[in-house]
C-alpha cells in the first residue's frame, strides 16, 4: 500500500468551497448539504489512472479478440460437430463457441465502459436545483383569456347546427374501427360442433393405422384412435385431428360409476375426446389405477370412470364421450358424432 | 478323567467344546429333520418355481399374501406375468420401501437369478405377459424416426418429449427414462407398472416397441448430444424459467450492484 501513502501527499489540502459542508447551525435539522467530495485514487495518482486505462484497454482488446474468435469459430466448426465439454456434456462445438465468444465480446465492452466511467471519468457531484413546473400566473390567465376569445369568435354557442352535426360526426367516426373488427370473422358456423366422427366410422389405431378390435384393448391399456378415412398426408389433417382425436381405455364395467358412460361404452371400452375442455390442450396423462386423466397445461383432472367428471382444475365441462359399438366385421365403430362440442367453451356453446 | 479335567483350562478347550456341540446339533438335525426330497418333479423350471416360492414367502408375501392372492396392502399377482416381476424387482421398485402414492426406483436387492425364480413362481400363478427375450427388446435395425413419432403420440404426455419424466396427480410422477435399460422399458410398455397404462402387442406391436426404445436411446442415452450445452433437465419452461430467475437475474443484480457501488475513494485520514 505504499502507493496509497504516496498519494496522500497529492490530496488537495483544502476542500473546494462549492462542495463544502454547510456549517451545522443551531437548528439540528438544518440541511447538512452535500458531504465533502472525496477524490479517487485515480484522481490523485497518475500511475493508478494509467493502470485503470490499461485495464479498460485490455477489456476492449479482449472483446476484439473474442469477436475474431466468433468469426473464426463460425468458419472452423461444421454445424454437426459434437464435442464433450466438462460440465455440459455432449454439446455442439459451433453453438458452444459462438455463444462463448459473443458473450465475452459483449460483456467485456460493457465491463470496460463501466470501469472507465467509474475510475477515470469525472465523479464530481453536480447538484441541480429543481423548480416548480407550474406556469406563472399571468401566463395562465393569458391562455384562459385566449381560449375564451377563441370560443366566442367561433360562435360555437350560437351556431347550434354546426355544433350538433360536429358531435354527430365525432360520435360516428369510431364506428369505422368497430367495422374493422368484422375482419376477425367469419363466424365458425357449425365447425366447432361437428367432428369427423359419424355413425359407422371405424376407429383406427393411430399406432398401427389398423382398425381396432375390442379384443385388442386390454384393461389398463391406453390407445389413441382417429376416424377411418383420415390420413396424415391429408391437407386438413391437423384441423380434423385437433377435434376428432380420441383416447380409448378399458375399464371393468362394474367399475364405471356413470350409467350413461357404461351404456355408451362397449363392454367397458370407453372412448373420450382427447381435447381438454379448458383451452384445448391434448390430454392423455392417464393413470390406469385411479382412471384419472390429467391435462399437462393447467392440471385439469377428469375421472374417466365417472363420465369424465372434472375433479380438479380449471376445466368447465366433462370430456365429451363418443358412443361406440362393434360392426359386422368385429371392429369398433362410432355410433354417431360427439353429442356436444369438443374442446374449450365458446360463447354460443350453451 | 482326571487327565481330561486337567486340560479344561487349555487355550483350545473352548474350540474343542464348540466343535463337539456343532457336531451334535448337526447329527440330531440329520436324524430328525424331514426328508428334503419330497418333491417328485425336479426339472429346472419347477425348481425355479419352488425356489421362487421360498423367496416370495420371505420377501413378498407380507403384502401380496402367501399365495400371491393380494391383501389390503398389496394387489393380487395372479395373472401379472413374469415381465411385471422382472420389471418391478429388477428396477428395485419391489419390495416397496413404504406404502404411498408412488413406489420409486431404488437399489436392486435381488440377483438376476433370484428375480428369474420369483418371476417363474408368479408366472405359475396365472398366465400373463412373459419377460421379453433380448431379441425382442433389441433396437438393432429399428426405425428411430418412427419411434419418435410413436413416443410423442403415446408416451410424451407423461414422460416429456425426450423422456425426462414429469409430474402426475397426488404426488405421483412419471419417472425419467434416463438410464432405463431397454428390457425394462419394454416390460413397462407390456405391463403398465403403477399409474402407467399398458401398451399390449395388440395395439402396439413388438416392432413399434423396438422403435420407441431406439428413440429413447437416441435422445436420452449416455451419448445423446445436447446442442446448446445447458439442457436444464429438458423439463421445458419450468426449469428454464427457474434458471433465468435465479442465475440470470442474480447475475444482473450482481452487475447492477457493482455498477452502482461507491467507488473506492482515497481517504485522507
Amino acid at each position: 500500500m505504499s502507493s496509497q501513502e504516496n498519494s496522500e501527499e497529492n490530496l488537495p489540502s483544502e476542500q473546494d468551497p462549492a462542495h463544502g459542508a454547510v456549517e451545522p447551525a443551531d437548528d439540528p435539522f438544518a440541511d447538512p448539504g452535500l458531504p465533502a467530495h472525496k477524490p479517487r485514487i485515480q484522481d490523485i495518482d497518475e500511475r493508478a489512472a494509467k493502470r485503470s486505462e490499461r485495464v479498460v484497454a485490455f477489456l476492449f482488446t479482449l472483446s476484439m479478440l473474442a469477436t475474431i474468435g466468433f468469426i473464426a469459430s463460425y468458419v472452423i466448426f461444421p454445424v454437426d460437430k459434437i464435442i464433450f465439454v466438462f460440465p455440459f456434456g455432449h454439446v455442439s462445438a459451433l453453438n458452444f463457441s459462438l455463444g462463448l465468444t459473443l458473450g465475452v465480446a459483449l460483456f467485456t465492452i460493457g465491463a470496460g465502459a463501466v470501469h472507465w466511467a467509474r475510475t477515470l471519468m469525472s465523479d464530481v457531484e453536480m447538484p441541480a436545483e429543481r423548480h416548480p413546473i407550474e406556469a406563472p400566473a399571468e401566463v395562465k390567465a393569458q391562455v384562459l383569456a385566449d381560449f375564451a376569445a377563441g370560443a366566442a369568435e367561433s360562435g360555437f354557442g350560437r351556431r347550434k347546427l354546426i355544433r350538433t352535426t360536429m358531435f354527430g360526426a365525432m360520435a360516428m367516426v369510431p364506428l369505422a374501427g368497430v367495422m374493422l373488427l368484422r375482419d376477425l370473422g367469419p363466424l365458425p358456423e357449425k365447425k366447432l360442433r361437428k367432428t369427423l366422427w359419424a355413425r359407422g366410422k371405424v376407429l383406427i389405431n393411430m399406432n398401427t393405422n389398423q382398425p381396432l378390435r375390442p379384443e385388442d384393448v386390454s384393461v389398463g391399456s391406453l390407445t389413441f384412435a382417429m376416424p377411418q378415412g383420415l390420413q396424415e398426408s391429408d391437407e386438413d389433417f391437423q384441423t380434423q385431428i385437433a377435434k376428432a382425436a380420441l383416447m380409448i381405455v378399458r375399464i371393468q364395467p362394474e367399475n364405471i360409476k356413470d350409467k350413461k358412460e357404461r351404456e355408451w361404452a362397449h363392454d367397458g371400452i370407453v372412448a373420450f375426446s382427447k381435447i381438454c375442455t379448458h383451452v384445448g390442450c391434448p390430454i392423455s396423462l392417464y393413470e390406469q389405477q385411479t382412471h384419472h386423466v390429467l391435462c399437462p397445461c393447467h392440471q385439469s383432472t377428469f375421472d374417466l370412470s365417472d363420465g369424465a367428471r372434472v375433479i380438479f382444475g380449471p376445466a368447465g365441462h366433462p370430456l365429451p364421450q363418443l358412443r361406440i359399438g362393434v360392426n359386422g366385421e368385429g371392429n369398433l365403430e362410432a355410433l354417431g358424432d360427439f353429442a356436444e362440442p369438443v374442446g374449450p367453451a365458446f360463447w354460443e356453446r350453451g | 478323567m482326571k487327565k481330561l479335567s486337567a486340560r479344561r483350562r487349555h487355550p483350545l478347550a473352548a474350540v474343542v467344546v464348540l466343535l463337539l456341540a456343532l457336531a451334535a446339533t448337526g447329527g440330531l438335525y440329520a436324524a430328525f429333520a424331514p426328508a428334503g426330497k419330497a418333491q417328485a418333479d425336479d426339472t429346472s423350471q419347477s425348481l425355479a418355481i419352488s425356489e421362487g416360492k421360498k423367496l416370495f414367502s420371505v420377501g413378498c408375501a407380507s403384502c401380496h399374501g402367501m399365495g400371491g392372492q393380494g391383501s389390503s396392502d398389496g394387489p393380487s399377482l395372479v395373472g401379472v406375468g413374469s415381465a411385471a416381476v422382472d420389471f418391478q424387482v429388477g428396477t428395485g421398485r419391489m419390495p416397496a420401501q413404504q406404502p404411498g402414492a408412488q413406489v420409486p426406483k431404488k437399489k436392486v436387492i435381488y440377483s438376476q437369478g433370484q428375480i428369474d425364480q420369483l418371476a417363474a413362481y408368479v408366472a405359475s400363478l396365472g398366465a400373463g405377459p412373459i419377460a421379453p427375450t433380448s431379441k425382442q427388446y433389441s433396437d438393432q435395425g429399428a426405425d428411430t424416426a418412427a419411434g419418435g413419432d410413436l413416443f410423442r403420440t403415446n408416451c410424451a404426455q407423461c414422460h416429456n418429449f425426450t423422456g425426462e419424466g414429469g409430474a402426475l396427480t397426488h404426488g405421483k410422477f412419471a419417472p425419467s427414462l434416463e438410464g432405463a435399460s431397454p428390457k425394462h422399458i419394454y416390460e413397462a410398455m407390456q405391463t403398465g407398472p403403477q399409474s402407467m397404462p399398458n401398451f399390449p402387442d395388440t395395439t402396439m406391436p413388438e416392432k413399434q416397441k423396438q422403435n420407441i426404445i431406439a428413440y429413447i436411446k437416441t435422445v436420452n442415452g449416455d451419448n445423446s448430444a445436447s446442442e446448446g450445452g445447458l439442457k436444464l433437465g429438458g423439463l421445458g419452461p419450468v426449469s428454464e424459467g427457474l434458471f433465468g430467475w435465479i442465475f440470470g437475474l442474480g447475475a444482473l443484480i450482481a452487475v447492477a450492484i457493482w455498477v452502482a457501488a461507491h467507488t473506492a475513494k482515497a481517504k485522507k485520514s
